[in-house]
């Protein structure tokens, strides 16, 4: 059922993007988000989208793979296009039907609306294709760090994290399995009626309620009868290391920022 | 109703880079009446075949016909519910899947979904919960106010309550002390003997197989490795060992006393019972039978 979803999930292999440190990899996607808006013109996206696709050819995931993994997203791509195309009014009308019209604008708006949608889709699904959760969240942590001075829970918040992605295969596994024992039970949650398949929702959502606070607490217990007392003090087992590569990749996004500054219109 | 595997292949995520293949040429048949046991270790493909048997997978290849349907590999299917209305299956941990507010509703939820009248399900669930051995008036009772045996006989309730023609249970006892096992293993024999019920018991228990099983089909890494009746699939125990799997107390004991004594008893028993006698006749010196 689930198993189409792309975002969110790590596919083991051995590429530059994999090797590289979180920490690196955090900050790019963090300036990528930023600098998506920086684009306004066909040659900037342009840039983007190059850089883009320089990054995918990095990670050395099947393009197939990568595109298979859009389709989910696609209809929340073509709604923002829609939006745009009928929504967003200047330039010359293209189509004109009664009180109805396209115009130049919206058109423009659209492609480059969702063209941006799709890019940070993709970039931010690299992070998560190419690191596991558990780097994810020792580079947010140690990238937070600093904010331990004022007392904000870094530790904590990282430990949150890490528990919450640990849990999204298992809880995957589990909706499928309720799924199933619900649908040998008669219920049908892929055909029939959109007010039957709203109504199927309520046998899969309890179920995966209670397992997951029986879960919680179960780990809870588990943690403290292993001596679990917080962030002060421990060591890290997963030592991070940045490279020479890592300072590169930030160099070439530095670059890329500077190009997009200039050819922006 | 009789259930058909035919050459079937199945792979978890095809075309992805998580693709794996679970079940490859698996051929077997649970032929109408018959209580059949599939064992293997985990990863073996054994719960893979049990989501088969109703049509919640489908094969990526070969055919499988429940009843008068076919279901093929790579054909879109419709209107699954009638094939899921007479193959009940009874998931491992069951009592992970209630969800309702006290046991009847819950109990009714299956044979109403199949289209049974709320009066007819209510009669339905009230003979379901004594044949699992709780009473009445545990109907209006929060299931999730029951202890967990309990629970377990109540989502084993709301399976039988859809009055399958076929029953499939995925270790069912797993997780329950040894009397309670018992209970609910001799519950489903009376089923499958007082109904005529086909039974499919998916197990790691090689003790459950050979005391209820009229066929043992043995999985290993996603193909049938063997299948026979519980004589015959022990009847070379050593083999089993060697695959890393159990036999039943009886049989290792047997095995091991004809290792020690260096000679064979002739026939392999299946029971205390059978194995005493044989033992007796063979250490009193006679021809064993």
């Amino acid at each position: 059922m689930m198993e189409k979803v792309l975002f969110g999930r790590y596919v083991p292999a051995d590429s530059l993007l994999h090797r590289m440190d979180p920490r690196s990899k955090l900050i790019i996607i963090f300036l990528y988000v930023c600098i998506v808006f920086l684009a306004n013109n066909p040659w900037t996206y342009l840039i983007l989208a190059a850089y883009t696709i320089l990054m995918a050819g990095l990670s050395k995931i099947a393009p197939r793979f990568l595109i298979a993994g859009l389709k989910p997203v696609l209809w929340l791509v073509l709604f923002t296009l829609l939006l745009h195309l009928f929504f967003t009014k200047g330039g010359e009308p293209v189509v004109q039907l009664g009180s109805f019209a396209i115009y130049e604008e919206g058109i423009r708006q659209g492609i480059f609306i969702s063209l941006r949608f799709l890019l940070l889709i993709v970039v931010t699904s690299l992070l998560t294709l190419t690191t596991t959760p558990i780097e994810i969240t020792d580079g947010l942590e140690s990238l937070l760090g600093p904010l331990k001075k004022v007392n904000f829970p870094v530790h904590e918040l990282a430990l949150m994290m890490s528990i919450s992605l640990r849990f999204i295969p298992t809880l995957m596994q589990e909706t499928d399995k309720i799924m199933k024992a619900q649908m040998a039970r008669g219920v049908e949650y892929t055909s029939g009626p959109i007010k039957d398949r709203l109504k199927a929702i309520v046998p899969l959502l309890i179920p995966l309620f209670i397992s997951s606070f029986k879960r919680a607490e179960e780990l809870a217990i588990a943690m403290e009868a292993r001596g679990y007392r917080g962030g002060v003090g421990r060591t890290k087992y997963r030592q991070l290391n940045w490279t020479f590569a890592d300072t590169g990749m930030i160099l070439l996004l530095a670059a890329v920022t500077l190009l997009l500054i200039v050819f922006r219109g | 109703m009789d259930i058909s595997l035919q050459n079937i292949e199945y792979r978890y995520q095809a075309d992805t880079p998580f693709e794996r293949l679970a079940l490859s040429d698996v051929s077997l048949d649970i032929p109408s009446g018959s209580y059949i046991a599939i064992i293997g270790h985990t990863g073996s493909g054994k719960s893979t075949v049990l989501q088969h048997l109703n049509a919640l997978l489908k094969p990526t290849k070969g055919t499988v016909l429940i009843g008068s349907r076919e279901i093929r590999a790579g054909r879109k299917e419709k209107n699954l519910k009638a094939v899921r209305e007479k193959v009940g299956i009874v998931f491992q941990f069951p009592e992970h899947q209630l969800f309702e507010e006290t046991v009847e509703k819950d109990i009714c939820f299956g044979p109403m979904n199949f289209g049974v009248s709320e009066t007819e399900a209510k009669r339905r669930a009230s003979v379901a919960i004594e044949q699992v051995g709780l009473t009445k008036d545990i109907l209006e009772k929060s299931p999730f106010d029951l202890s967990g045996g309990q629970m377990r006989r109540v989502a084993i309730a709301g399976v039988l309550a859809m009055e399958p023609q076929v029953i499939v249970l995925d270790e069912p006892t797993a997780g329950l002390d040894p009397r309670g096992r018992k209970e609910i293993m001799d519950l489903f024999y009376q089923l499958h003997q007082d109904k005529n019920l086909s039974t499919v018991l998916v197990t790691h228990s090689m003790e459950d197989a050979a005391a209820y099983a009229d066929e043992i089909i043995i999985m290993h890494q996603g193909s049938v490795f063997e299948k026979g009746t519980p004589s015959e699939i022990f009847s070379a125990p050593q083999a089993l060992i060697d695959m890393g799997l159990d036999v039943p107390e009886v049989v290792r004991f047997q095995l091991k006393l004809e290792q020690a004594f260096g000679r064979k008893m002739g026939k392999v028993c299946l029971t205390a019972e059978e194995l005493t006698d044989v033992v007796a006749s063979f250490l009193k010196g006679g021809n064993p039978s």
